[in-house]
């Protein structure tokens, strides 16, 4: 077997197992941040301070009992949480995550930190964002209950509506690297201005990377935009019929699919692993400090912003959102034609 | 060899769309469709028209098809055989309802294009695999180009037709509300 196709086979069990890490990581970040944020504790009995909290919860769900609603399409019950785990996890396969490496002289050739390199990279993580609206909404109508319906139904409304806006803000991003190649756009935005402000997309497009992480809330169901659940009105929203792993599968995928908003926007707007004081093979700790940051944004805003009403979510959506991202769009593409970037 | 894989399942897959009684199954088989077509056009080196593919239509037509068919609680299509077998047993001479006309004439019409899918499929296999030539169609830039210069009038007139469709969407939709 070539050295390659094994590191690249490695690769990509690396990338999975961590996405898996991730979530949990984050289910822990998340009690811990929430818990700071209301002056509590947080979970602090299960390990160091709480850290093993997450292994426990996932021992807990795998011993729970499977349920299933008597009236509900069985098939289709099934297949929902599989439909959003697996888009979760495709999403990501197409996100760079560090420069290319040879391994310290292990490979022969220089090996690309991602999965696939795709040179529609962008139109990808668009398309199978898009795809994972199908998760909720069967698992919304599949339950026969009218909570995780109505909670269906807003969701594919809700995603319908901002995915618009995401991806014009992402079609501002393209215009100006002009590339669709994920790689390609961070490698835009290596070195910096007057040798002091760093490259980054961000400083050129302020606009669309506000846009986008709005819409990124909102893709991934996340307080202040977390309609398909909205515990107070409608009990658990598309999930409140699952239980055990198959409830476990949809937790799984909006923390997969936050690690990838974060990921990809770090890629389009932060530089992705260009950064000072570290050399170009450690890069990927930038890429994670970033991705970091940006995750800690979302779950600052989850618990210090309460929940939109709905009908005030679509008028944002389609009045303020919509609107000022395609003035974006026309601006940039004027700006980019009349300086030629 | 993978070509037959993606090509058996859309149309395996498009004619149970047809076969289906519950909705929700069909939009969920058309998707299905879809996705093996996508595939089709990676192999054809044409990633971006495959992206497009799905965006466009499994990501955002047939979500819409699945809101609409989830909030009208489309019933299972048993319809179709119960007012066959009513007209049946009804006196000679009967004029058949206007839904049985329109599910026969439907159900017709089906099995004669599932008759010209397959023999085209045949008459396409037929001809060798060097017909599916390799066309650089995966540049961007290039479809872009083309898009706004040799094909610019019929680029435009389908602006104009979707605009005509969303004003007469929205002149719709208004005079139901008032």
């Amino acid at each position: 077997m070539r050295p390659l196709l094994i590191a690249q086979i490695g690769l990509t069990l690396f990338v999975f197992i961590m996405l898996l890490n991730s979530a949990a990581v984050m289910v822990y970040v998340e009690r811990k941040v929430a818990a700071f944020l209301q002056q509590r504790v947080g979970p602090y009995r299960v390990g160091w301070q709480g850290v093993l909290q997450p292994l426990a919860d996932i021992v807990k769900l795998l011993f729970k009992e499977e349920l299933r609603p008597k009236a509900a399409d069985a098939f289709l019950f099934a297949l929902a949480p599989i439909i959003s785990a697996t888009c979760a996890f495709a999403a990501f396969s197409v996100v760079p995550f560090g420069a290319e490496t040879t391994l310290g002289g292990l490979l022969p050739e220089a090996l690309a930190l991602q999965v696939a390199d795709v040179n529609v990279a962008i139109l990808v993580v668009f398309a199978i964002a898009s795809m994972s609206v199908y998760g909720i909404v069967l698992a919304g109508w599949s339950s026969n209950s009218k909570y995780s319906l109505l909670g269906g139904l807003r969701s594919s409304a809700q995603m319908i509506s901002y995915e618009l806006s995401y991806g014009l803000a992402l079609a501002s991003v393209l215009v100006v690297a002009n590339s669709l190649s994920l790689t390609e756009i961070v490698n835009r935005q290596a070195g910096a201005w007057f040798g002091v402000i760093p490259r980054w997309f961000v400083f050129l497009q302020p606009v669309a990377f506000l846009i986008y992480l709005t819409a990124g809330i909102a893709e991934t169901n996340r307080a202040p935009f977390d309609f398909p659940e909205a515990e107070q009105e409608l009990v658990a929203g598309y999930h409140t019929e699952y239980s055990s792993m198959s409830f476990a599968m949809f937790f799984l995928a909006e923390y997969v699919n936050m690690v990838t908003v974060s990921a990809v926007a770090t890629n389009l707007f932060l530089g992705g692993w260009h950064g000072p004081f570290l050399p170009e093979y450690l890069g990927w700790i930038w890429f994670l400090i970033k991705v970091g940051a940006i995750l800690f944004f979302y779950v600052w805003t989850r618990w210090t912003l309460p929940r939109y009403r709905y009908d005030q979510l679509m008028a944002f959506g389609w009045k303020v959102l919509l609107p000022v991202a395609v003035i974006n769009l026309i601006v940039t593409a004027a700006g980019v034609l009349y300086f030629e970037l | 060899m993978i070509f037959y894989v993606f090509a058996a399942i859309a149309v395996v897959a498009s004619l149970l769309v047809i076969a289906q009684r519950n909705p929700i199954y069909s939009v969920l088989l058309l998707i299905a469709s879809f996705g093996a077509l996508s595939g089709l056009y990676v192999l054809l080196d044409a990633p971006f028209i495959a992206v497009i593919q799905i965006i466009v239509y499994a990501g955002a037509i047939m979500v819409l098809f699945l809101f609409v068919v989830m909030l009208l609680n489309a019933p299972h299509e048993d319809v179709e055989r119960d007012e066959y077998t009513h007209t049946h047993r009804g006196a000679p001479g009967d004029v058949a309802p206007p839904q049985l006309l329109v599910a026969t004439l439907s159900m017709r019409l089906g099995a004669v294009l599932a008759v010209a899918l397959v023999v085209e499929l045949v008459w396409a296999l037929g001809r060798g695999e060097s017909e599916f030539g390799v066309a650089a169609v995966s540049s961007v830039s290039a479809i872009g180009h083309l898009l706004f210069t040799d094909y610019s009038f019929a680029f435009e007139v389908t602006s104009i037709l979707i605009l005509v469709a969303m004003v007469g969407a929205v002149v719709l939709a208004r005079r139901e509300a008032s």
